[in-house]
């Protein structure tokens, strides 16, 4: 090996090991609201670091490719990140996301196509990592298009399961061969792939739209996993640790997201529940009781203490503007006001703070259900706008129903619960909401952004 | 690397990230799925590493596909993660809330 080789390959190791340190840092700076904007920065620079200096990997050929592609893969992705909608967020990460594993799934096909691995434990590994990629590529995909509502059914037959089965067996049968060295043809590496990416579509159709965070942060922890394979076989130490720590760290992710949702993780791979239309109505009693904006604003205007429950329903109307605006209202006149989020609001656990956080309120006006549960008791008004199954309470009560035993917000404990909501239908999981059939629950009809701006009329005209 | 060191790297960065993650408030899950959705944008080094390797048209148009696809993922995560945090103020920060007219 020639000495310029050398101390190239020295600069390379130093400079990954650098970019070890700034995404694990950066990781951890970004768990805390205060530090989590420098996060960003500090992962972001570690990747610029460690992608310029492989520029000078030893052996490296085909520049001429490798830049046109950095280039319009990159703009392509700058330029789609800027202009999507917060409300489209997960579906964006989703996308991203899938582009990752199929990165690994693509290294591993060069590298077993040109017989780049060198005996059985680093063939196994490329093959392990690129049938997870493959699958997290395809499986995200479909989760995208589901998110973005280019998917609008769930597909589902009779056998399902043992299809999927049967194209894992396949996919891995084809794969021993390649790891065992038995045949690594053309045609049977060629086979494992096409098997794994279909293995990724047939696993995810299935699975309803309220599922999908769940299996966007799977995905996202198999994609890392899968980087973290690839990064063996080419015997790269950035790609080792980045990926290993967001394996470990999405896998944590995802069983924090199942248990806000209720939902183990196997339940939602293999039932159908997100979103079933039909599923247990339950018989709820009493009436749905509507109000005036004026009377509702009247009471929100002399209340002590107010909790705004925001659910996505509020995003979709893009409601949050003029929700922030009605709460500074209520705060200047001395209401004591916080939003309550539940875990689960939004598309994605966390998604409604981002939401929130767009339309200018302070993270520290918002609270978690476990921090803000005890204080609806307290509370003299719940708002509750575009929130649905979240506070629903037969999820306390009704053992037959399919939120039964899910954690959520009890708005009901409120002396008065004013729901803001478009029509008479059920939530995303079509489960009749017993909330808005309680004696102190009013209903305010009407679009979000509309009945919000309402009720500003109506504080205001109070002086 | 042998495989014993790679082995104890691979188990040392899984705690790693586990205890980075596990006291995280839930208001930040969303930017950090999507900040841990960036850091294995870092696949990107490795499919540079196999197009620079690739030899037949076959092996370069995959090469390319996946340093694309890495291209994408590394930026893409990179842009929605910033616009997240950027939004995350607290009421300290910030201006006081605007008086009604």
């Amino acid at each position: 090996m020639p000495a310029s080789w050398l101390s190239a390959d020295l600069a390379i190791q130093a400079s990954y090991f650098l970019t070890a340190v700034l995404f694990i840092m950066g990781l951890k700076r970004m768990s805390s609201p205060v530090t989590a904007r420098s996060g960003i920065l500090w992962a972001g620079a570690g990747m610029l670091v460690a992608t310029l200096i492989t520029f000078l990997y030893p052996g490296m050929s085909n520049y001429e490719l490798i830049l046109p592609a950095i280039g319009v893969g990159g703009v392509l992705a700058w330029w789609s990140g800027k202009r999507v909608a917060m409300t489209n967020i997960p579906q964006m990460i989703a996308l991203y996301n899938g582009m990752g594993g199929g990165a690994a799934a693509a290294i591993a096909a060069v590298e077993l196509y040109r017989g780049g691995t060198e005996g059985y434990a680093s063939t196994t590994l490329a093959v392990a990592g690129g049938i997870i990629g493959a699958v997290s590529f395809s499986g995200s995909l479909i989760a995208f298009g589901k998110l973005q509502g280019l998917i609008t059914r769930s597909i589902r037959f009779r056998g399902q399961q043992l299809l999927n089965l049967l194209l894992l067996a396949a996919a891995l049968v084809l794969g021993a061969l390649v790891a065992a060295q038995l045949d690594a043809s053309l045609a049977v590496v060629t086979g494992f792939f096409v098997l794994a990416l279909v293995l990724g579509l047939t696993m995810t159709l299935p699975i309803g739209g309220a599922d999908m965070p769940v299996v966007i942060s799977l995905y996202n922890a198999l994609t890392g996993l899968a980087v973290a394979l690839e990064g063996f076989v080419l015997n790269n130490a950035a790609m080792i640790i980045a990926g290993t720590v967001v394996g470990s760290a999405g896998t944590l992710l995802t069983q924090l997201m199942a248990k806000a949702m209720n939902r183990s993780l196997g339940n939602v791979l293999f039932s159908g529940f997100g979103d079933t239309g039909t599923a247990a109505t339950g018989e709820v009693s009493g009436s749905l009781k509507p109000i005036e904006a004026s009377d509702a604003g009247v009471m929100m205007a002399f209340a002590s203490k107010v909790i705004v429950v925001p659910g996505y329903g509020m995003a979709v109307a893009q409601a949050q503007h003029k929700v922030w605006e009605l709460s500074q209202l209520l705060i200047e006149r001395g209401v004591q006001l916080r939003f309550a989020i539940h875990p689960v609001a939004g598309r994605m656990p966390g998604h409604m703070n981002v939401l929130l956080a767009e339309a200018g309120v302070p993270y520290d006006l918002i609270s978690d259900l476990d921090e803000i549960n005890a204080e609806f008791e307290t509370a003299d008004v719940a708002l509750v706008i575009g929130a649905n199954d979240v506070v629903n309470p037969v999820a306390r009560t009704d053992k037959g129903s399919p939120i039964y035993g899910m954690p959520i917000l009890n708005a009901d404990k409120a002396k008065n619960v004013i729901v803001i909501k478009r029509g008479q239908g059920a939530g995303f999981s079509g489960i009749e909401n017993a909330l808005f059939y309680l004696d102190n629950t009013r209903m305010l009809y009407g679009d979000g952004q509309k009945a919000v701006a309402e009720l500003i009329q109506a504080v205001k005209a109070v002086g | 690397m042998t495989g014993m060191v790679a082995l104890y790297i691979f188990m040392l960065a899984a705690f790693t990230g586990y205890e980075v993650i596990s006291r995280v408030p839930v208001i930040l899950h969303t930017p950090l799925m999507s900040g841990s959705n960036f850091v294995h944008g870092i696949v990107l080094v490795g499919a540079m590493v196999a197009l620079g390797g690739a030899h037949t048209p076959l092996e370069k148009t995959i090469g390319f596909i996946g340093v694309l696809l890495a291209a994408g993922n590394a930026v893409g995560g990179y842009v929605v993660t910033e616009r997240m945090l950027e939004m995350f103020k607290s009421s300290g920060a910030r201006s006081q809330p605007k008086r009604p007219h």
